[in-house]
């Protein structure tokens, strides 16, 4: 039985299409994944992620479990830093891929992904060590993404400037709006100039009616899955079961600079070692014959197979289909034609720099 | 979800249009509501045959790609070229976006009527 977040009252009210996705009834478009994309990248779009789990660790020995459990390092952050990182199985494959921000010297706020919430919360439970608490908060946060251009101009009418934080990837955890305790964060999954929200289940709707009355001048919409979708991959954003999963490290997808190899031991870090310098990569591919590429479509240079897409889409904002793919490394170097194949049918693409897209603020 | 009076219409969601002495086919409102903001089309090249019930074209929306079913066997005569540059015209129009112009036409399936296939998409919620 799927969960409802706090606000699946109000997308149904306002005509969202609902679906299933990683265990929750979630929108996957209101009026159109088209428009709701453009509104992003134009002026401003809404989305409701609450799906998505939120773990305090809590304890004297907090950093030095996440930087056992985590690839990246978490030494040398500032209050209310954020930083992102994979978490690796013994095998180098990826658990989840995560946001940690620093609260305070002995705590941290961590952002997992919906579908694997439970798996991380076991994953860090069990290799936890000395004195930390991992704790799962997820079904009393509430979480709301306000993505585009506009984002800050529509924030700005409802929190003083100062109390906005204006570095990417940092976070207000004291933050109140308009009366709602929240925390607010310099972050997406967009590639779009905007904020994260994460309020107590119980303010969701009421923050969501104040936050979408205060962006209608500007325009800004209510946006479902789909958009949340094709905007971060036309921003190049890896996703987790697509671009990394169990086996794929995350040196073969492109995050080797998430993975610190200069600590002195993290979960995975003797697999990765051994298997060296990985002979795939991921890359960004742009469709340059007639169709649209999605995931698990097999690569070729051509007579040769050498490798498969992750992920596909047409890109409403660029007007054209892009995929990310993991092919052998020889065949990686931008302006490299290849073919991917569509249904039986060999399409011309070539090798482009990820990303797709980039924001110009 | 509007279904015009003059079409007949398959349980796959496409439509038929007798013209003179061939007939168009498209999809219907109800299928171009389902699959979304339409972006890709691929269609059949002039001269090739058709079967019913089976594959002639496919659809794409951002997120999904579509099959779509031939309702007649037969030779198509024309596509609409138009809907290669301008796959959106289906979403706003898809009684007036057909996909291909079919001749000769040998069989043709069982079509609902418009009542039909509206009590069809009752019946489908």
């Amino acid at each position: 039985m799927d969960k409802k977040t706090p606000l699946y009252d109000i997308h149904v009210a306002a005509k969202g299409k609902i679906v299933s996705f990683a265990g929750y009834q979630l929108p996957v478009q209101y009026q159109g994944v088209m428009g709701e994309h453009q509104a992003v990248r134009k002026a401003c779009g809404m989305f409701d992620v609450s799906h998505m789990g939120e773990i305090i660790c809590k304890g004297p020995d907090a950093l030095e479990n996440l930087n056992y459990l985590l690839t990246n390092d978490y030494c040398n952050m500032a209050d209310g830093q954020a930083r992102y990182s994979p978490m690796c199985n013994e095998h180098g494959g990826v658990v989840d891929d995560l946001i940690v921000y620093k609260v305070r010297d002995d705590c941290y706020f961590l952002v997992v992904n919906a579908a694997n919430k439970d798996k991380d919360f076991a994953w860090m439970q069990k290799h936890a060590f000395g004195d930390v608490v991992f704790t799962d908060i997820s079904d009393s946060v509430a979480q709301i993404a306000l993505q585009g251009p506009k984002a800050e101009q529509i924030l700005q009418k409802l929190v003083e400037k100062e109390k906005i934080p204006q570095k990417y990837y940092t976070g207000r955890f004291d933050a109140v709006v308009k009366g709602f305790r929240c925390i607010i964060s310099r972050t997406g999954y967009t590639g779009e100039y905007g904020y994260e929200f994460y309020m107590s289940s119980e303010d969701a709707k009421a923050f969501w009616e104040m936050l979408l009355e205060a962006g209608n001048e500007e325009g800004l919409v209510p946006c479902g899955l789909g958009a949340r979708d094709t905007l971060r991959l036309e921003a190049g954003m890896p996703l987790y079961g697509h671009e990394m999963n169990d086996e794929i490290t995350p040196l073969e997808t492109g995050l080797g600079s998430f993975v610190k190899m200069s600590k002195k031991n993290f979960l995975g870090k003797e697999a990765l070692v051994k298997k060296g310098e990985p002979d795939v990569s991921r890359v960004g591919i742009k469709i340059t014959g007639r169709g649209i590429a999605r995931e698990h479509m097999p690569v070729y240079a051509g007579e040769q197979k050498i490798g498969e897409t992750t992920s596909g889409t047409y890109c409403p904002y660029l007007e054209y289909a892009v995929a990310m793919a993991l092919v052998s490394k020889e065949y990686s170097k931008a302006g490299t034609a290849l073919q991917v194949e569509i249904r039986g049918r060999k399409v011309e693409a070539m090798v482009v720099d990820l990303p797709f897209y980039k924001c110009q603020k | 979800m509007n279904c015009p009076n003059d079409l007949r219409y398959t349980n796959s969601h496409e439509w038929v249009r007798q013209d003179g002495d061939s007939v168009l086919v498209g999809i219907t409102d109800f299928a171009q509501d389902a699959l979304g903001d339409l972006v890709f089309v691929n269609l059949p090249e002039v001269g090739d045959e058709v079967e019913v019930g089976e594959v002639f074209a496919d659809v794409e929306s951002v997120k999904a790609v579509s099959d779509i079913y031939s309702p007649v066997t037969g030779v198509v005569k024309e596509i609409n070229e138009e809907l290669i540059e301008n796959p959106e015209k289906i979403n706003v129009d898809p009684y007036g976006a057909w996909l291909i112009r079919v001749e000769k036409v040998t069989e043709t399936e069982d079509c609902m009527t418009p009542d039909q296939y509206r009590e069809f998409l009752e019946n489908q919620e």
